[in-house]
Parts: structure tokens; sequence; C-alpha cells
């Protein structure tokens, strides 16, 4: 049942994004990109993403609005340890493997494939 | 000295000179598209053996400059100048193909509309007496046109459905006093209109005004109406531009009908899905230097208008938030 969730859930997401997309024609990738990493961080501010995580599985944690609200629990779990300085500390506690792994693989792409369209 | 200009905008050629030879020289897509079998060569590869697009486009706009001087009969020694341009920064596909030639450059910038803009500036030297023969060029490329005004192909970005789909190729003509091959008549520059339309992805609509104004300059100076031409060719608006191009001219009191033909909205077919059309400075130049001048040879069109249109944006214009202006020059080929 969790696979059928997180299709749903996911592509609910992606088509959401999709419609905004088209709908308002002057938003770049760049605007989606932030403006749905920044709603899930804020969704999960009020704990609400991890929860659709838990129903949804990767439907939820696949689109980028997964990634903000690892920001935010990463945060949150680094101000539980530190108070303050967890704002800081924790922005890449979570999020660090995707980035670290994004240069990595994109990096090795590079190196073994040219450009083309 | 006035005895050239009719009107406030248009020149009319005391001894009209002639496209004496011309080659277009194709990518793929625009090979399988509907006007594929127009093009003198088609090249199967985009990147044409290359590691870089840039560098592909180059040798699209350099070849297709050789082989027009091959069709024309001449040497780079024969002709005075080589005006061409691009739409890469600097119009460094223009510049570097001109090191190798090795004729005086005259480096223009008209986005999509260099093709009209070249030849009228060549019939110009040629008729004024300033040269004996002129060879314009022209390329586009559409893997280096969208890493430069939009994004690199690889970070896949979905396409919009006003996006224009940038045409692979070069096209070259020399334009001369003496030989075979169409006249150019007449030539009307065009100014440059700015609606205010801020959606890069939407340059049919940009460039629509100044496809009109151009029209209309040139209707009024040279006192003809549509049914004086047995084509009209615009370039590249698109199926989005095309449209507008046509609602704009109608409501100043001309009907274009069957006459209209778009270069954008010709190239690809839809199955193709171009998005709206294409665009790119060869996609005009292609079908005019390829699709027209063969039909005009085979007596299809006697008297053709072509007006190829350009969109002025940069990419930094855009994010700037700035408008993007269109631009249009218009030119008459006659047969005879």
């Amino acid at each position: 049942m969790i696979y059928f969730w997180a299709f749903v859930v996911g592509g609910l997401i992606c088509a959401l994004m999709e419609y905004i997309s088209l709908k308002f024609q002057q938003l770049t990738p760049g605007h989606l990109l932030v403006g749905l990493t920044v709603t899930g961080a804020i969704v999960n501010g009020f704990g609400l993403y991890d929860r659709l995580v838990e129903f949804a599985g990767a439907g939820a944690l696949l689109p980028v609005s997964g990634f903000g609200a690892a920001i935010t629990r990463g945060v949150m779990e680094e101000m539980r340890r530190l108070g303050w300085e967890g704002l800081l500390t924790g922005t890449l506690e979570l999020v660090g493997l995707g980035i670290a792994a994004g240069v990595l693989f994109s990096t090795v792409a590079a190196l073994v494939s040219a450009p083309r369209g | 000295m006035t005895a050239k200009r009719v009107g406030q905008f248009t020149v009319q050629f005391s001894q009209p000179p002639r496209i004496v030879g011309a080659f277009t020289l194709m990518g793929p897509r625009e090979g399988q598209g509907p006007l594929g079998k127009y093009f003198d060569a088609i090249v199967d590869d985009y990147m044409w053996g290359e590691y870089q697009p840039e560098k592909a486009e180059r040798k699209f706009l350099e070849h297709a400059a050789r082989r027009a001087l091959e069709r024309a009969g001449v040497s780079e020694n024969d002709v005075d100048y080589f005006i061409a341009g691009d739409l890469m920064n600097q119009i460094v596909s223009s510049t570097f193909s001109a090191r190798s030639l090795g004729i005086p450059h005259i480096g223009v910038f008209a986005a999509c509309a260099t093709s009209t803009l070249g030849l009228s500036l060549a019939a110009m030297l040629v008729d004024g007496g300033f040269a004996r023969r002129v060879l314009v060029a022209t390329a586009s490329h559409y893997q280096t046109a969208e890493r430069q005004y939009r994004y690199p192909i690889e970070l896949n970005i979905q396409r919009k459905p006003t996006n224009q789909w940038t045409a692979t190729g070069g096209a070259a003509a020399v334009v001369a006093a003496e030989g075979e091959g169409p006249r150019i008549s007449h030539v009307t520059v065009g100014r440059v209109m700015d609606w205010g339309v801020k959606d890069a992805n939407h340059m049919g609509a940009a460039m629509a005004p100044a496809a009109m104004d151009t029209l209309l300059r040139h209707f009024q100076d040279t006192n003809t109406t549509p049914a004086d031409f047995d084509l009209i060719l615009t370039g590249d608006l698109a199926q989005h531009g095309s449209k507008l191009f046509r609602e704009l001219v109608k409501r100043e009191g001309h009907t274009l009908g069957g006459k209209h033909m778009d270069a954008g909205a010709s190239l690809y077919s839809p199955e193709q899905q171009p998005g709206a059309g294409a665009s790119g400075a060869v996609c005009s130049a292609s079908v005019l230097l390829a699709y027209v001048l063969k039909e005009m040879a085979k007596g299809r069109y006697r008297r053709v208008l072509a007006l190829a249109t350009g969109c002025l944006h940069n990419a930094l214009t855009t994010q700037q938030g700035d408008s993007c202006p269109g631009v249009c020059h218009a030119l008459v080929l006659e047969n005879g």
C-alpha cells in the first residue's frame, strides 16, 4: 500500500508544480525549485511533512520538498542538542549526504560523458 | 542622392542586385522537416564531429559560406565584403569564420532577422557601387542558443508551449551586380518595437508588432498591397506570433490570406514537437535561401516580400526583468 500512496502523493506534488509552471510562465525553474524546497521546509516546521513521509514514503521524500523538510528536521534536532547554535550547525546535518552525493556523481558523470542534446 | 529612397523608410534600387548563389546547410531535425528536400545539404550530426556545439555552429556558418561562393562560381578574392551575424555573444560564429575566409568582414547583429538585414546591406553596398560582390552568411544552433539564452540542455528544463526551437544550420548567399538569380528590388530596414512582452519564452509575441510595423511601412512607402506579392514570408514568428501578426495586420486593413507563410511555423512538422515552431538566425535565412529561391526558380513565385524578425533580448536583460524588443527587416525579391 505504501507504494500506491508513494505514487499518488509524489505524482500529485509533481502535477501541482507542473500546473504552476504552465500557469505562471514567467516563473523560471529556479523559482519552482526554491519555492518547493522552502515550502517543504516551512511545512515541516510544524512537523507536518514528516507525517506525510510516514504515509507516502519515497513519494514525499523524492520531490525537492523532501529536501527542504530534511533541512528543517536537521535544524530542529541540532537545536535540541545544542540550543540556538543548532540553527547554524543543523542546516546541512541531514541533507549534506544529498549534496555531497550530488557533487560526486555529477563530477563522475561529467568525466565520462560528452555534452549533447 | 535621395533618388534611391522611396517614402520614409524604404530603399528602391536603381539597378537591383541579384542573389547569384546560395547555400543552405542544415541539421538533422531540419532535414527531416517538411522543407527538408529544399536544403542543399544536411549534416546528420548536431555536433558535426566537434566536442562543443559552439564549434559546430561555426562550422555550419563557414561551410555554408564557402559552398555559396562555389555556387556563385567565384572565389574569396572576387568578393569585397563578408557580412555575417549570428546569435552568439559578440557574434563569434561569424567573426571566427571570417578568420579563415580572409574577406573584409562586416559583423551585424539583428538576432533572427540577420538574414534580411545582411542581404539588405549587401544589396545597398552593391547598388551603391561600393562592392562588386558581397557574401552574406548566418548560422544558429539549437544547443548553443539553449545554453546561452535559456539553460544547458543537460539540465533538462521543461519547455513551455510558446517556446520556439532554435534551428540548426548555416545559410549563405552571394549578392552581386551581374549574374543569374532573383533581384533584390526594395529594402525596408525596420524600427525596433517594444510592446512590453516580458516573457522571453514567447518571442513570437515580442516580434509580431515589429513585423507588422515594417510591413505597413513598406506598403506605405512603395504604395503596394498584399496583392502585389505572390508570397509574404515572415520569420520566425511561429504559430502564436503568426496569429498575432495576422490579427495586427488585419486591424490595419490588410488581409494576407494564403499569401502569408511563416518560416518558424514551416520548418518543422507538428509531429516533431517543436513547441510553437522554429526560430534562430538560420530559420528565416534557410527558408528564404532554399525554399523561396528554388520555388522562384521554378516560377511558382515571382515577387516575394521577405520579413525576417528578430527578438533582441539577451539572457541578462531577461533576468533583470526587461521586456523583449523586436525588430523586422524587409526586402523584396523579384524574378527577371
